[in-house]
């Protein structure tokens, strides 16, 4: 394999260097757990809880509960001041379990388990109620209602508090390689970007070139410059990178382990490297939609797609005078919701430099919308209409027709403001098609345990907090692997990945989560059916002193607690989630 | 208390995973979609999480009903734990006639993040059927 890099220190799971995390504990007297002292803060979060749920109510009723030491209520539990609030209760009142009613723990828990510690209490002591998404905001007709609902979820929220326990977070040191999958715009970009930053960084792409879809397009928007040009200089840092390795008709075989160490085997189909990498970068971008079966592709000959008519422009063939483009084909339906967010962009782009090669051809663009969003590409629509490029709307129910036997004559289409069928003389049909996911795309989904969404494209971790990273630890996404997107996006993505890949890289570690799984030995009869279910294959069966018991790689586990359900003896339990914890959640709820 | 009586507020409750359910019910508020109040949320990491035997505790204490929403089928956090989910509830389903208990007072779905309308509806449709099927007091026919 040319260039290849083969074998990087292969260290077992078992050997890997594990820091235990001590600090964070703050007074041990709380840490460890005597009698539980209960706080409880409720928020109003302005009006948004409180102008539904009676805020004080509730503290009044979480003030009756077992156990609970002290209750209050926060306009912002949030805000600096209802943290420092917070931080002197607990310190006041001897709390040792902190719970805040409010929002959604997936995105305010970290500030309220760091308020937790700065005061001394282990985070693992702190639980969070839903009383805004989960209440006020779904009940905001019935605040008779929503309030006994806001007292039953503090109340199991309280059951639960009681059973919670310190726990301790690992750190596990993180390699410092990245593997990058596609060396497209964004797949180089990000390489780039990581590689000078001193990381060792292996680039896998399985053309025989560097540089994606762009290889095949004349001009690109907004500068209108020869993507060849723009793509050369980059793919010659690319090469020349000395921390860059680059694998060439090459795919990725198998992905193992998680964020710090992943085992990767690359093949070109006659040899194989294996490396270890610390994160991962998918940018595996998308394929154009083939247009079989619409409006006479590919029997017709002048019916042609974006990329077909990129690769004419860029021969500068002759160029015909009567040019009709169907914008959205196999695109906003029902097989295909999505819009391919760029096509029209690209179709305004090629309209554009038709009508100033030959002002005297006649361009039409039949669309259904115009997505010319932002500044630059609205300013491309508007070229577009001085040029005198023709816009023409159809709709779906009366889809425009190509007409020709040997070749497309000429497009019919109903024109909806005016009412009528209109007669375009054509002699050549773009049918301008979206972006499609890859066709591997499922392949590697499984390899890296990455969701991808119902269209088919990788699927980020939340779409505002965390656009361009996986749910799954030192896995990060960016360019049209995700979402159709233009150079301008996929090279802002491929940093803001690239970034985010550095962090846990430099910093050298990360911290593991205590929502592991972890096994009674005095209850384990050593059945293995826990090492069956584990998807993370974090439990090994192990012979001791009293006999095959299951051991689980706290490092490895994710804590989804598959195995804990699975136990037939109860011997496996998750942290954070343990049957007593939730079954008092329960009971909590029939005696409410 | 009568069946199906006016008044009736039954308890229900709703597992939800961490990832796509609960933040499907997440969006569902932040798009203040608004559905009956009789159900609360304990959040587990995965539907692969939830013991057959909490489902099988809770009906039997006096819950009417018990709700266990994961991620669509592939699209699992953890790969395959919902097809664990489906495949153990399945089999619950079909114990829990034996249980005496009707089988229509557990559910099982699945909800993505982007679906709070989704969610909206199962716990709209949920109430309703659980608000047919009575109070739960033990075994029925
Ligand atoms: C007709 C057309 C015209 C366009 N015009 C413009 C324009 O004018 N201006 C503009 O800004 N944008 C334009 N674009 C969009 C532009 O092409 C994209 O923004 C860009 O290609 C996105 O880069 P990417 O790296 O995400 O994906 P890609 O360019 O698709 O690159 C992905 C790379 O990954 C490789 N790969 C895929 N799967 C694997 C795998 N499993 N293993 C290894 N390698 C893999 C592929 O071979 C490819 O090289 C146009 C697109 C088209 C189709
Ligand atoms: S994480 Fe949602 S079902 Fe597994």
């Amino acid at each position: 394999m040319e260039k290849a890099h083969i074998s990087r220190s292969q260290k077992l799971a078992g050997d890997r260097q594990i820091r235990r995390q001590t600090a964070g504990f703050g007074n041990p007297a709380r840490a460890n757990c005597d009698l539980p002292r209960i706080g409880v803060f409720v928020c109003h979060c302005g009006n948004n809880i409180g102008g539904v749920v009676r805020v004080p109510e509730v503290v009044e009723y979480a003030r009756t509960l077992p156990d609970v030491a002290y209750a209050e209520d926060n306009m912002y539990s949030c805000s600096e001041e209802g943290l420092s609030s917070i931080k002197e209760s607990i310190v006041r009142h001897k709390l040792n379990r902190v719970i805040v009613a409010s929002c959604t723990p997936r995105t305010h828990e970290p500030l309220f388990k760091r308020a937790c510690e700065e005061a001394g209490l282990n985070k693992y002591l702190f639980e969070f109620v839903n009383i805004r998404e989960h209440c006020s905001w779904i009940h905001m007709h019935a605040p008779d209602e929503a309030t006994e609902k806001a007292k039953a979820l503090v109340r199991m929220g309280v059951a639960k508090a009681r059973y919670l326990e310190p726990q301790e977070e690992f750190q596990s040191d993180v390699y410092p390689a990245a593997l990058v999958i596609g060396g497209g715009v964004a797949g180089m970009t990000a390489a780039l970007n990581l590689a000078n930053q001193g990381f060792v960084v292996h680039l896998v792409e399985r053309e025989a070139e560097l540089g994606g879809l762009l290889r095949g397009v004349n001009k690109v928007f907004p500068t209108y410059e020869d993507a060849g040009e723009f793509l050369a200089p980059l793919i010659q840092q690319v090469e020349n990178h000395p921390r860059i390795t680059t694998y060439l008709r090459s795919e990725v075989e198998s992905v193992e382990g998680f964020i710090g160490h992943f085992q990767v085997r690359v093949t070109n189909g006659h040899r194989e490297a294996e490396f270890e990498v610390g994160t991962v970068i998918v940018a595996t971008g998308a394929q154009e939609f083939k247009p079989y079966g619409y409006y006479g592709y590919p029997m017709l000959p002048n019916v042609v797609t974006p990329l077909e008519l990129e690769e004419m422009l860029k021969k500068g063939f002759e160029f015909p005078r009567n040019v009709v483009m169907i914008n959205c084909v196999g695109a906003r339906i029902a097989e295909r919701p999505y819009c391919g967010r760029f096509c029209c962009t690209a179709a305004l782009k090629n309209a554009v430099l038709i009508k100033e090669r030959d002002p005297r051809a006649k361009v039409y663009i039949l669309q259904r919308d115009v997505m010319a969003y932002g500044e630059h590409i609205e300013r491309h629509y508007r070229r577009a209409m001085e040029l005198g490029v023709r816009f023409i709307r159809y709709s779906l129910d009366r889809p425009p027709e190509v007409v020709g036997v040997r070749q497309a004559r000429e497009v019919k289409v109903f024109h909806q403001l005016i009412g009528k069928e209109l007669t375009l003389p054509a002699d050549l049909v773009v049918l301008v098609t979206p972006l499609v996911p890859q066709p591997d795309s499922e392949k590697l989904s499984r390899m890296l345990k990455v969701p991808r969404g119902s269209e088919g494209f990788f699927l980020e971790a939340h779409l505002k907090l965390r656009p361009i990273e996986f749910a799954t630890d030192g896995i990060y996404l960016c360019g049209s692997a995700r979402y159709p997107s233009n150079i301008i996006e996929s090279v802002s993505q491929a940093y803001a990945a690239s970034a985010k890949a550095a962090t846990p890289m430099r910093q050298g570690f990360v911290q593991v989560e205590a929502i592991t799984a972890f096994s009674d030995e005095h209850l384990c009869t050593g059945c293995g059916t826990c090492v069956l279910v584990c998807p993370f294959s974090a439990i090994e069966l192990r012979v001791g002193e009293n006999g095959q018991k299951s051991w689980v790689n706290a490092t490895q586990c994710k804590g989804c607690g598959s195995c804990v359900a699975a136990c037939p003896n109860g011997a496996m339990q998750q942290r954070g989630f343990t049957d007593r914890q939730v079954l008092s959640m329960v009971e909590a709820l029939v005696s409410s | 208390m009568e069946k199906s009586a006016d008044g009736f507020k039954p308890k229900i409750l709703a597992f939800c995973c961490n990832w796509c359910s609960y933040a499907g019910a997440d969006l569902a508020g932040v798009s203040r979609l608004q559905m009956p109040s009789d159900f609360r949320v304990i959040r587990v990491m995965c539907s692969a999480r939830v013991s057959p035997e909490w489902v099988i505790k809770a009906l039997a204490g006096g819950v009417d009903g018990v709700m266990v929403l994961g991620c669509h089928i592939g699209d699992c956090h953890y790969i395959s734990g919902n097809h664990r989910a489906k495949k153990r509830f399945a089999l619950l389903k079909e114990m829990l006639g034996y249980l005496g208990i009707n089988p229509a007072r557990l559910y099982v779905d699945w909800v993505s993040a982007s679906e709070g309308a989704r969610f909206q509806q199962i716990v709209t449709e949920f109430v309703e059927t659980v608000k047919e099927l009575g109070p739960h007091h033990g075994p029925e026919g």
